[in-house]
């Protein structure tokens, strides 16, 4: 249930509408009288330094597992982009006890899952199993995260790999925009990073590169691990302590980040493609998930663009005018100031006329406070969705782990109610214009440029 | 390969919950069937404090006809336009002022609305589904803009995606005397055509409580629900019987080719072989062969193919069994830069003759049905899915069949697999459909 292509199954189902984008982050607010007092989970600290955060759920056998490590795009030094995620996918491929086939069948055979992958921030590493087969996941997932051996065979496939599945992105244009937009809006820091940086930079990897960066980052004081489901803190403390014993500090500190680029006005990149739909993104440098005007501004953009069918942008764009299928805003909170975005898919002869109109919204929503009812139906929706965002283990595991990563606390879910609460038509307007930048956007449009005519 | 991780029927069917230690897998779920014709089934779940709500209408585009192809998806578009008593733009907007997420689909053989809250939230839905099973507005105006909004989904999901446009085109050459030639989205120029009557109509036959399944699973008391639903769509009267569907496809007479040119970067090869519906007792192999092709990175296609002979850049198997109509196994991969799809295309066969020739490894077959069954039980966490499944079986078949799915998959020996890929993977059974790239 997503907004993302179907790409291959015919007989899959539509979505006809969009789905609801999750608005600034993983969590949203927490109204339930009977679950806000409950603690969402515990948190302790493993004789190695790693983070626990733990909620048992015993009514099914299964076990969750995510992990999130300080080895992302942002841990990665200076000149060597895609570094951080060609290590986090080969520390499933051998280890000092296992080869990439063997970890693949026993994982397979006990009908769980194991990956391990690469993210901006923090690269990730999760497990699911049945309670019956808890041993044997944590001892694959120990394993791929402390002796990984980084084979000269398994590294060259992963290039191979790589670089043909960014050959194959350049087909889906509104990656190709995503991708011209994150370069345009970050230049050299790390959010910028683009597939075309990391295809010039696979070919000259060195297994050295990945060892270095590998020992420097992938540490217990660099881990957090959140566990959901039918184990007990006695046994998964003690279970952890056992499989991730050899595991030892470190203390590596992070490298300095470039520094986004000043945008003085408006960029326009027109990218010329034989596309049906233009494919148009729009923004610039949002808010980090620590600035304290967070709440402000998601209830601001639930208002512009965040909110589905409750926002300004959806009601102008599709509802009204029937140019687009999906227009969404959102801002990309973490660690560091992530961008604002406003993505929007339309024929190409209609290009100009969404631009207008999201610049207009934009400066709207500047100009003139919220209503009441806007402004109310934005709260009733951030607080009343609260339980539908830990409705599964995978959820509870993955705001477990957004509470320790942005020091949230786990009284996170009641801290939170007041926060929206306390929200005002003023705060909107205030972060709007503190926060949005309609003459200093960048804005990429990969079309087909003859029939989209850009005026700007 | 995002795109590629499909929710495998597999998949899906395993998420469905079935008591943790094993055989008779009574799912607990209350059916009930209203004076009006409407079904209605009750899963309580009492894991979290939240409840999805689900209305499943037994029309897809299967029930179409050529120059009207889409239709059912375009009335789904249309059923959030608003009623007499709720204006348009008020569905979605309640749901969402109520915390909750609301949406729908449509399939060849199925439409479905849903929506997901917190437990106390319920009787929103109540109301909404209730008052447009029988009171659409369909606005003129309102139909001219939607009809923009369809024509741009059609855009982005097919016309700017070179696998889904192929794809298209190769349903289009496997059913030649069956509905499921067209896509579900509909053929641009049917979009362009439709008008106000054609959706009145189709909305008059179909939209009807004897046509329909409510499916909910959640933090709720059934009994009291079930008083709630009587009160709120009981009332509703029964319809006319709908128009029953009667198209066969004939047995193929040989292999059916169809090779699309796009601008592309890398070609792609999908087989696809008509195949059995889950009504079908084969249907339980074919889900076993389908594991051991493609679940997990251990399984025969992705080892093969990608990982071994590094000819792929990704590489599947999937089998459209939840259909109300014989439909396709298909197998797949994206072809390595370098490579050709005469090679990709003929590692594929390689992998289907193994199966037709040697019998598979005991460990392999039960890897297979542990899958299965883990998948089943993991199923239980979420409850969404858990109302999908008894939907979806529910339309094409009855959801009764997923209590005896696992111990049918325990049932399935090496004989039955070898069996059924002898049967049912032969080239003269095929269509396929080649992706070249072109060069814009």
């Amino acid at each position: 249930m997503q907004n993302a292509k179907f790409g291959m199954r015919n007989n899959k189902p539509l979505y006809s509408k969009i789905i609801v984008i999750a608005l600034l982050g993983v969590l949203s607010l927490f109204v339930s009288h009977a679950m806000a007092a409950e603690p969402l989970g515990k948190r302790i600290i493993l004789d190695n330094g790693m983070v626990l955060l733990l909620s048992e759920k015993h009514e099914i056998p299964m076990v969750t597992i995510n992990m999130a490590l300080r080895a992302g795009s942002t841990s990665v030094p200076a000149g060597k982009p895609g570094l951080a995620s060609i290590t986090a996918s080969l520390l499933t491929q051998g280890t000092t006890r296992r080869s990439a086939n063997q970890i693949q069948q026993e994982i397979d055979f006990i009908g769980g899952s194991l990956s391990t992958g690469g993210g901006e921030d923090f690269a990730s590493a999760s497990l699911r199993v049945l309670k019956k087969d808890i041993r044997t996941g944590l001892d694959l997932l120990s394993d791929v995260l402390l002796n990984p051996v980084f084979d000269q065979k398994e590294i060259d496939r992963k290039v191979k790999e790589t670089l043909a599945e960014l050959r194959r992105q350049k087909e889906e244009p509104n990656i190709v925009a995503g991708q011209a937009f994150a370069k345009a809006v970050f230049g050299d820091h790390p959010y910028g990073r683009t597939n075309d940086d990391v295809a010039s930079y696979l070919p000259k990897l060195t297994r050295q590169d990945i060892v270095d960066f590998y020992s420097a980052r992938y540490t217990p004081e660099n881990s957090i691990i959140a566990v959901v489901g039918d184990v007990s803190e006695k046994e998964i403390v003690a279970l952890l302590n056992e499989y991730f014993k050899p595991w030892r500090r470190r203390g590596t500190p992070l490298p300095a980040l470039a520094p986004p680029p000043e945008i003085e006005k408006t960029v326009v990149q027109k990218i010329d493609k034989d596309v049906a739909q233009a494919n148009i993104d729009m923004g610039h440098v949002g808010i980090s998930r620590e600035n304290p005007d967070f709440y402000a501004v998601m209830v601001m953009n639930y208002i512009l663009g965040g909110g589905g069918f409750s926002s300004r942008l959806m009601d102008n764009i599709r509802d009204n005018k029937g140019l687009a299928y999906d227009v969404h805003s959102g801002f990309a909170a973490q660690k560091e100031p992530g961008a604002f975005t406003v993505a929007i898919q339309t024929k190409n002869e209609s290009a100009n006329d969404v631009i207008a109109e999201t610049l207009k919204e934009i400066r709207r929503i500047q100009e003139e406070p919220v209503t009441e009812k806007e402004l109310a139906d934005a709260k009733a929706y951030l607080s009343g969705s609260f339980p539908l965002r830990m409705d599964t283990s995978a959820k509870i595991a993955g705001m477990l782990t957004s509470i320790e990563i942005y020091h949230l606390g786990l009284d996170y879910p009641q801290k939170y109610l007041s926060m929206i609460k306390g929200i005002t038509r003023d705060d909107v307007q205030r972060v709007a214009k503190k926060y949005l930048h309609p003459d200093k956007m960048v804005i990429v449009v990969v079309a087909n440029q003859e029939k989209a005519k850009l005026k700007y | 390969m995002k795109r590629m991780k499909r929710l495998s029927l597999i998949v899906l069917i395993l998420l469905l919950s079935a008591s943790a230690s094993g055989f008779a897998q009574n799912l607990n779920v209350t059916e009930r069937v209203l004076p009006n014709g409407l079904k209605v089934l009750l899963k309580e779940e009492h894991k979290a404090p939240v409840v999805t709500f689900q209305v499943w209408y037994k029309v897809g585009s299967r029930n179409e006809c050529l120059g009207k192809t889409g239709l059912s998806h375009m009335l789904e578009h249309m059923m959030f336009k608003g009623t007499k008593k709720y204006g348009p733009k008020t569905f979605s907007q309640t749901v969402q002022r109520n915390g909750g997420n609301d949406n729908a689909f449509t399939s060849h053989d199925y439409t479905a609305y849903f929506e997901s809250f917190a437990a106390d939230r319920i009787a929103i839905s109540l109301d909404l589904e209730s008052d447009r099973m029988q009171n659409l507005l369909l606005d003129p105006k309102d139909f001219q803009s939607e009809r923009d909004v369809v024509k741009e989904e059609r855009r982005m999901r097919t016309e700017d995606d070179p696998v889904s446009a192929m794809v298209e085109q190769m349903m289009s050459v496997a059913f030649s005397a069956h509905p499921y030639q067209w896509p579900v989205i509909g053929w641009m120029s049917d979009i362009g055509n439709f008008t106000r009557d054609d959706l009145v109509r189709y909305y008059r036959t179909y939209y009807e409580p004897n046509n329909a399944t409510i499916v909910v699973v959640g933090d709720f008391d059934t009994k009291k629900l079930l008083a709630q639903i009587e009160k709120s769509f009981g009332k509703i009267p029964r319809g006319p019987e709908v128009p029953k569907v009667t198209a066969v496809e004939p047995k193929h007479l040989g292999e059916r080719r169809v090779i699309v040119k796009r601008p592309a970067e890398l070609p792609a090869v999908f087989a696809g072989y008509n195949a059995p519906t889950i009504a079908n007792p084969d249907a339980y192999a074919l889900d076993v062969l389908q594991g051991i092709l493609s679940s997990g990175k251990s399984s025969r296609l992705y080892k093969s193919l990608v990982y071994e002979k590094q000819i792929a850049l990704y590489a599947g198997g999937d089998y459209d069994d939840v259909s109300k109509d014989p439909n396709l196994f298909y197998v797949y991969a994206g072809v390595m830069p370098g490579k050709t799809t005469d090679e990709v295309e003929k590692a594929l066969y390689d992998e289907i003759d193994r199966l037709k020739n040697d019998p598979v490894a005991d460990e392999e077959l039960q890897k297979a049905k542990n899958q299965v069954e883990a998948s089943f039980i993991m199923g239980q966490d979420s409850n969404f899915y858990q109302a999908m499944l008894l939907g979806q079986y529910e339309s094409v078949a009855s959801w009764k069949l997923l209590e005896k799915y696992v111990d049918n998959i325990r049932a399935v020996t090496k004989e039955d697999v070898m069996r059924v890929a002898k049967e049912y993977f032969t080239a003269d059974n095929r269509t396929v459909g080649i992706l070249v790239p072109v060069k814009q």
